[in-house]
Parts: C-alpha cells; sequence; structure tokens
C-alpha cells in the first residue's frame, strides 16, 4: 500500500528540525531589523515543509490528498493575502507604517 | 482497504484544513495588531521567554518524531513498538503541557493575565498598558487552543494506546493510528509558526 520511510530518514529530519530550532533562537538574538521576522518565518516554513513531506509522509499520499493539502495553504493565502492588503492600503492606520 | 485507507486520510486532511484556518483567523488578526502597536509589542517580548518557547519546540519535534516511528511500526505490524512509541509520544506531549505549565504562571506571577477579570499590571510602560493587554490576550488566546489541541491529542493518543493493547492493529490495519499522527504533527506545525512570532520577534531589541 504505501513504502515504509527507514528509521534513518525520520531521525535525520529530526535531527535537521532541532538544528533549526536552535539557529532560529540564537539568529533572532542579532539585531537584523526587518530581517528578523522574515528569517524567523522562512525557517518555519521549512521546518513546517520537512514535517508534512517526511513525518505526515504526504509525498506517499494519494493525488487527490495532496491536492487538498495544497488547496488549504492556497485558501490560507487568499485569507492572509487579503486581510493584508486591506490593512497595508490604509494610509489612516495609528501606527502609521504596518511593516 | 486501500481505499479506505486512503478516504480516512483525506478526511483527516480536510479537517486539518478548517484547523488551518482557525489558527490562521487568529494568526491573521495578530499580525495586524503587532503591525498597528509595534512599540507596545517590543514591550511585551521582555515578558516572553524565548528559552522556554525553544524547549518546548524541540519537546514537540521529539514527540513527532516518536509519533512518525510509531506509525512506521503500526505499518510494520509490530505492536510493541508501536505501543512504546505512543508512550513516548504522551510522555513528550506531557512535557510540552507542563512547561507552558511553568510559564504561565510566570506570567501571573509577572502581572501579566489580562483575563479572568484582570490579573494585570503594567506600570513599568504605563503608556503601553492597554495595547499590550490586546497582544497578551492574543498570546493567551493562540497558546491556550494550542494547549487544548495538546490536551485532546494526549487524549487521542491514550485512546489509540490501549486500542493497540487490545490488538485491534495489524500490518493490513492501522488507519486510526496514521490519521491520530497526521492530527498531532498538524499541532507541532502549528507551534513550529507560534514559536517565532510570539517568542523571537523583536528579541533582539528589547524596549520598555
Amino acid at each position: 500500500m504505501h513504502s515504509v520511510p527507514s528509521v534513518r530518514t525520520y531521525v535525520t529530519i529530526w535531527a535537521i528540525l532541532t538544528f533549526m530550532t536552535f539557529a532560529t533562537y540564537y539568529i533572532a538574538q542579532i539585531d537584523l531589523g526587518q530581517w528578523n521576522i522574515v528569517i524567523a518565518l522562512l525557517i518555519a516554513f521549512f521546518k513546517m515543509s520537512l514535517v508534512i513531506f517526511f513525518f505526515m509522509n504526504l509525498k506517499a499520499e494519494s493525488p487527490l490528498t495532496k491536492l487538498f493539502a495544497a488547496g488549504g495553504f492556497f485558501w490560507m493565502i487568499l485569507l492572509l493575502g487579503q486581510f493584508f492588503v486591506d490593512y497595508i492600503s490604509r494610509d489612516w492606520m495609528p501606527g502609521g507604517k504596518m511593516w | 482497504m486501500a481505499q479506505q485507507f486512503d478516504s480516512a486520510t483525506l478526511g483527516m486532511w480536510v479537517f486539518l484544513l478548517t484547523e488551518i484556518m482557525f489558527f490562521g483567523g487568529m494568526f491573521g488578526a495578530y499580525t495586524v495588531y503587532r503591525g498597528l502597536y509595534p512599540e507596545a509589542f517590543a514591550s511585551t517580548s521582555q515578558y516572553m521567554n524565548p528559552l522556554f518557547g525553544a524547549m518546548n519546540t524541540a519537546v514537540l519535534i521529539v514527540s513527532s518524531l516518536t509519533m512518525a516511528l510509531g506509525v512506521r511500526a503500526a505499518r510494520l505490524g509490530e505492536q510493541k513498538a508501536l505501543q512504546l512509541f505512543l508512550i513516548f509520544t504522551m510522555i513528550f506531549g506531557l512535557a510540552f503541557l507542563v512547561i507552558k505549565a511553568f510559564e504561565y504562571h510566570e506570567h501571573w506571577v509577572d502581572m501579566k493575565v489580562p483575563l479572568f477579570g484582570g490579573h494585570w499590571d503594567y506600570s513599568e510602560a504605563p503608556q503601553f498598558a492597554r495595547q499590550a493587554q490586546i497582544l497578551f490576550c492574543f498570546y493567551f488566546f493562540m497558546t491556550g487552543f494550542h494547549a487544548l489541541h495538546m490536551v485532546v491529542g494526549v487524549g487521542i493518543m491514550t485512546t489509540i494506546f490501549f486500542m493497540a493493547r487490545r490488538g485491534m492493529f495489524s500490518k493490513d490495519y492501522f488507519t486510526p493510528v496514521e490519521v491520530s499522527g497526521l492530527y498531532w504533527h498538524f499541532v507541532d506545525i502549528v507551534w513550529i509558526f507560534l514559536f517565532p512570532l510570539l517568542y523571537l520577534i523583536g528579541n533582539a531589541r528589547k524596549l520598555v
């Protein structure tokens, strides 16, 4: 039905995830201005992809399941995208510049 | 059987999509308020302990590993290993909740709990007091809902553990283990985003 990934694969993914956790922890202590949040979120997206593709084994799932998973992110992007476009395009916000 | 397995997996993914939207709304609202009151937000960051956050991330990632190994054992029909990995997953899940409880206690001692009638004092930076309340409310709702999902997750693992003990799973039937694993990993992913957003942003520039 499904191929079973090796223990070695899982442990490697775990090691990368743990390494990235401590990397993001230490990077956050350096003041990079706007880039702090960009790097933190990029690392979070990378970690999420590892969990989804390996731990949740999405790559072995049926094409329909893959489509649904991708659809979830599509709706999420629509939700947050429209949300932020609204706020960013208001020039009367109390904080001034949103980002 | 294969088709049943695929339908169950698909169903779990659909449920997880609703969960993505549930947490997504909170993430969106949180980002907007963070953009509106950046200074107030920066002033709250000193009450967040990134070391606790990082420890909890590490603990959750280990629990995801044991969960993945448990699902692997279930696929191979190794019942003893499955039960052992389920126990490990529950232990790490509970460890997460214990660390979280210590954190909440710290916030309570710091008088930074604007819920339940308000255990709140922000005289260190009174100009931000009201906006900081919004941010702490987001913090408690987001981590609180996440912790609730963890409690539910530990409950599911307990059920799966007893199902496994009763010998309900085999090499040919392990669907409940698989879909519970998906749920557990999803809760891990939510924390992967909560950790940088709540603990790390503004950590480099601590202002009161």
